[in-house]
Order: C-alpha cells, then sequence, then structure tokens
C-alpha cells in the first residue's frame, strides 16, 4: 500500500452542482452524528459515499432524502435551499431512493412494480370517473424505459418473484430511474446480491448516470466502488474527510482516510 | 354455470393471467370434475331449478366470501364475518318490527354494519393488532351483545322489503333470486376495484410485502382501513341477502359463516399469506362449497359428509398454496 502525502482534494466548480449540503448537523441526544457536514453531487456523476460504521454516512444520506430532519446548516437542490418535510416531500423534488432490501411486490408483475404507488389512468371518462387504470400503457412505458437501461429481462408481464435476485433489484432502480427528475441515490444496492447479481446492478447504475442522471452510491464495497464512481466522498466522524477521485487514489488511500491513517489537511472543497 | 370466465376476454398474458387466471384454473376444473360426477350419478342434479337452488344456497356465503377475500388478499383474515352480518339483521329486524322505515332501516343496519369493519380495520391499523385477534374479539363482543339484544331469542322479520332479495324473477329457464342478482353485482363491482384501479393494486401490493409498499409510498394503514370499511359493507349488503332467504332474526343464526367464507376464499386460490388469488376464484370456491353440499344431499349421503369433504379440499388447497410458495 502506498501511502502519498498529502492527499490534495479534488476542485470544484460549482456550475453544475445538483445537490448541496453545508455545513450540516446532527445531533441524536448527546451523540453528534453529522458534525458540519458538506456534500455535493454534481450534473451527470455517480458520487460515492463511503465511510467506516458510525462515520454518518446513512445520516447524511436521510438527512439529502428528508428521512431526517438536519439541527443546522443548509441542504440546496439545484442551488435552491430545500426545507424536506419527509422521504416523499424530497421524492415530489425528483429525489428517488433504492434500498438495500428488494423493495418489490413479488407477486405483482415488472411493469405493475415499476409504476407501483404512481399508475397510470386511463385517459378520457376512464380514468377521470372509473378510475380505471391504464395497463397497457404501462406496459409500454416499461418496456420502453427497460429497454433504454439495456435492461434485459424476460417479459415485462413475468411476476417479480419469477426473476433472480439482480433482476429484482434490476427492477428497483430502473423504478428510480423511470421517476426521478434531478437524483438517484442508492443506500447500499447491492449488499444482499451474488457477484454476477451485482454486476447486473452496476451496469444498470451506469446506463443510469450515461442518461445524465446523477447518482449517489453509498457502498461499503470498495471493489465496486472504484468500478463505478467518479468521484468518492469520504465520511470521517460525521465529517466530510475528503473527496477524492478513483484514477489519483487507490483503495488504500481511500481507507486510510476513512481510518484515519492519513490526514487530509483542508477536504472541503474551496467553494465559490 | 358457465357464466364464469376464466380470464378475462383481454390479453391473457397480462397482470390478469397472473392475478387471476392461474390461481382459479385449478378451481375451475375441480368444481367442474364435482358438476360432472353428480351429473351422471344423477340426472336431477342438473335440473335447472337444482342449479338455481344451489345458487340459492351459495348467496349468503358467496357475499361474505368478498370481503373475507379482501381481507385475506391483505394477509389478514376476518373471523367476525358472521357475527356481523348477523348484526346487521338484528338491527334491520329490530328497527322495521318498531315501526321504522325499512329502506332506512336497512340502510342504518349497512352503516352499522360499516362502522364495524372501521372499527376492526382502525384497531388493525391504527394499533397493529393482529387481525386475527381483533376480529376474535369483534365476534366475542357481538355474540354476546347480540344475544342481549335479542333477548336471547330469534324472531320473525317480515316486511316486503327486506325480504325482496328473496323475490324470484324467471331468467329463460332459469328462476333467479334478486339476491343471487345482487351478489353477481357485487361481484362484478368488486372485480374491477381489485383487478382495474389503484386501490386494488395497492390491496395487493399490501398483501406482498407491506414493507415494499410503505416504501413506494402507498399508505398503508389508511389503505388497509379502507378495505375492512369495504368488507363491513359487504357484510351489511349480506345481511339483506339473510332476510330474504330467511326471514327470521336470530342472534344464533350463520354461526359457522366464518369458517364457510374462509373456506370458500381458500379453495378458491387464494393465498392466506396475502397478495395473491383474487375474486373469480372465490366465486368458484364459494360455488364448489354449494355443489358439493348440494350434490351429495340429493345422491342421501349423510351431511357430515359433506363438512368432512370441504375440510379435506380446504387443506388440499393450503397444502398446494404452501407447496408453489416453496418452489417459487
Amino acid at each position: 500500500m502506498k501511502t502519498p502525502a498529502p492527499l490534495q482534494p479534488i476542485p470544484s466548480d460549482s456550475a453544475g452542482i445538483v445537490l448541496e449540503a453545508r455545513n450540516v448537523v446532527k445531533r441524536y441526544g448527546h451523540m453528534t452524528a453529522l458534525d458540519g457536514v458538506d456534500f455535493e453531487l454534481r450534473a451527470g456523476e455517480i458520487l460515492a459515499v463511503v465511510g467506516d460504521n458510525g462515520a454518518g454516512k446513512s445520516t447524511l444520506i436521510k438527512a439529502l432524502t428528508g428521512a431526517v430532519h438536519p439541527d443546522g446548516g443548509e441542504i440546496l437542490l439545484d442551488g435552491e435551499p430545500v426545507h424536506f418535510k419527509g422521504p416523499l416531500d424530497a421524492r415530489h423534488r425528483g429525489i428517488e431512493t433504492v434500498y438495500q432490501d428488494l423493495a418489490v411486490a413479488p407477486a405483482l408483475d415488472i411493469a405493475s412494480n415499476l409504476f407501483l404507488g404512481r399508475e397510470l389512468r386511463r385517459p378520457g371518462i376512464m380514468g377521470s370517473v372509473f378510475r380505471r387504470l391504464d395497463k397497457k400503457r404501462m406496459r409500454q412505458e416499461a418496456e420502453r424505459s427497460m429497454a433504454e437501461l439495456k435492461f434485459r429481462l424476460p417479459s415485462i408481464t413475468n411476476a417479480v418473484e419469477a426473476l433472480s435476485g439482480g433482476q429484482r433489484q434490476g427492477v428497483a432502480v430502473a423504478r428510480a430511474a423511470l421517476f426521478a427528475r434531478k437524483l438517484v441515490i442508492m443506500d447500499e444496492p447491492t449488499a444482499a446480491l451474488g457477484v454476477r447479481e451485482t454486476g447486473q446492478v452496476l451496469e444498470l447504475i451506469r446506463a443510469i448516470r450515461d442518461r445524465g442522471l446523477p447518482v449517489v452510491l453509498i457502498s461499503h464495497n470498495m471493489p465496486n466502488v472504484f468500478e463505478l464512481a467518479d468521484r468518492i466522498h469520504i465520511m470521517r466522524l460525521g465529517r466530510r474527510a475528503a473527496v477524492v477521485s478513483p484514477k489519483t487514489h487507490s483503495m488504500g488511500d481511500v481507507v486510510a482516510i476513512m481510518t484515519g491513517a492519513t490526514r487530509v489537511e483542508e477536504a472541503r472543497d474551496p467553494g465559490v | 354455470m358457465s357464466a364464469v370466465p376464466v380470464s378475462p376476454p383481454e390479453k391473457t398474458s397480462g397482470v390478469m393471467a397472473k392475478i387471476i387466471g392461474v390461481p382459479s384454473a385449478g378451481p375451475l376444473l375441480v368444481l367442474l370434475a364435482f358438476g360432472l360426477i353428480f351429473a351422471i350419478t344423477n340426472p336431477r342434479f342438473l335440473a335447472t331449478h337444482n342449479l338455481s337452488i344451489i345458487l340459492q344456497q351459495t348467496v349468503i356465503i358467496g357475499t361474505l366470501a368478498i370481503g373475507q377475500t379482501l381481507v385475506i388478499l391483505t394477509a389478514g383474515i376476518d373471523l367476525a364475518v358472521g357475527a356481523i352480518c348477523v348484526l346487521g339483521t338484528i338491527i334491520a329486524g329490530k328497527l322495521v318490527t318498531s315501526g321504522y322505515d325499512p329502506a332506512l332501516s336497512m340502510a342504518f343496519s349497512v352503516l352499522v354494519c360499516t362502522a364495524a369493519g372501521f372499527a376492526a380495520g382502525g384497531l388493525i391499523s391504527g394499533l397493529r393488532l393482529p387481525p386475527f385477534i381483533v376480529t376474535l374479539g369483534i365476534l366475542g363482543i357481538l355474540t354476546a351483545a347480540l344475544r342481549l339484544i335479542s333477548a336471547g331469542g330469534a324472531f320473525p322479520v317480515r316486511d316486503e322489503f327486506l325480504g325482496w332479495t328473496g323475490n324470484t324473477l324467471r331468467l329463460g329457464g332459469f328462476i333467479v333470486t334478486y339476491g343471487v342478482l345482487l351478489m353477481f353485482v357485487l361481484y362484478a363491482l368488486v372485480w374491477y376495484l381489485l383487478n382495474e384501479t389503484k386501490w386494488g393494486r395497492h390491496v395487493y401490493a399490501i398483501g406482498n410485502s407491506p414493507e415494499a409498499a410503505r416504501l413506494v409510498g402507498i399508505p398503508v394503514r389508511r389503505h388497509l382501513l379502507s378495505v375492512y370499511l369495504l368488507a363491513g359493507f359487504i357484510y351489511g349488503i349480506g345481511a339483506w341477502l339473510a332476510l330474504g332467504r330467511i326471514p327470521n332474526a336470530d342472534p344464533n343464526a350463520l354461526q359457522t359463516a366464518n369458517l364457510d367464507s374462509i373456506t370458500a376464499v381458500v379453495i378458491g386460490g387464494t393465498s392466506l399469506f396475502g397478495g395473491r388469488g383474487g375474486l373469480i376464484g372465490t366465486l368458484i370456491g364459494a360455488l364448489i362449497v354449494g355443489v358439493l353440499r348440494n350434490g351429495l344431499t340429493l345422491a342421501g349421503i349423510d351431511p357430515l359428509w359433506q363438512d368432512l369433504v370441504t375440510g379435506i379440499l380446504v387443506i388440499v388447497a393450503v397444502a398446494l398454496d404452501q407447496l408453489s410458495r416453496r418452489k417459487g
């Protein structure tokens, strides 16, 4: 393991920042989970968020998705300050989240799962008065978005339970991609999957980025992070220890920063 | 009896085939097999008046099983079906015998049944109590309360309007009661709700995985409440149908309705674990029980055998459900 000192953070260009957190603080009683953390997601990138257990990764993500309310600091979406009332609020603003556990309804088919909670109704009186679902259009849209993401599935009318674990998670990821207008947050999306299935999901995440949607990827899996991420945000003790590029830093460097073995002098991006 | 389509005419490859077609194909075969056996062994079985009788005998359980299906699809169970239905008959009967307007009395009693469903749903979704315990409690409370209200005994309910569902009309060679027609209308309406609307889709989603439903933003608790509410309403309509069959309000009636309705649902292929199955299966399941009882009676076989065969069918149906889940 090489230890190049001192590590230089990647300079930031303030243009094209989709989601930003400034000096966000969150305390649980005496415990400070977030101690003035900064965060910055740029347009069109995959930003990995890594950190040891208890470093504040999941609290940061919860703050960004509206699941917890920060005690201090601010969160900006497209440069505008936002105060999410809850996860639904964040979602209405175009932020979709994919969870580690497979959030799908197994007996429903792929199209139904993709549109679950956001079903389309038929046009005209059938939809407005009789509340009839537009199953055909949902199937077509589902097929189209799967084709766009180059995600191969047996048939859109298959029950999700007939799919492999990777394909199921693929459905959850595709659902997020289908509805996210600003960004997608993935919380350990491959933690429950095997090696080959993980590969399928990583492909999908890359396809989402390539369509122009930025992705925040929370992961423990360093090889996955280095395979996918454009930048790596490293959490330590409730703060951002550094943001590094996988091109200039090794896994060893990242782990060293995570654990505090290597100090980064000024990890915060210089700002505007 | 072939009025029951296995799957709707539109795309058999769609959600339909998954949710309705496949699970109800088995029950339909069982129904046809029993029908065939009884038709061969006894020529009277297929006589139109006998088929009319089967339908009339199926009407109460068949209707209560609609509500039971909704509840079981959410991975719940309703043990207060019969008690709520009897509550409806006694309230309507009491009001009418006290001189109130029959239509208003019936409407009020349907409202009370709906409220009973609402109470069950409120305890289940609000306090997160297990449906089994809540509905068992309501069964106990209602059974005692109904005997107190009616002073222990049954009383006759003689009223044109309350008995209307027992009136008959001729449809071709068939003699059908209005109650049977009302049951089919309810099946059609609730089928539409379950299969063609967001509401139904969400019932399946919650039965499949409440956690996934919550994560995609479905208000799970409010939805559960609406399911029990609708079930209570259907039991109220069931009370009207019961008064049409037997013009009597009896606190001790319908004691086997819980098990019979669950039997119809389970034989119809709906999973007790929730999220799988559907109403067409339940209708077939209710008809299987009706055909079985009728056929065995016609054959002069001791009624005890009817319960025995029904019991075996239930166990086979649940075992098949378990096996198919283990494979998947």
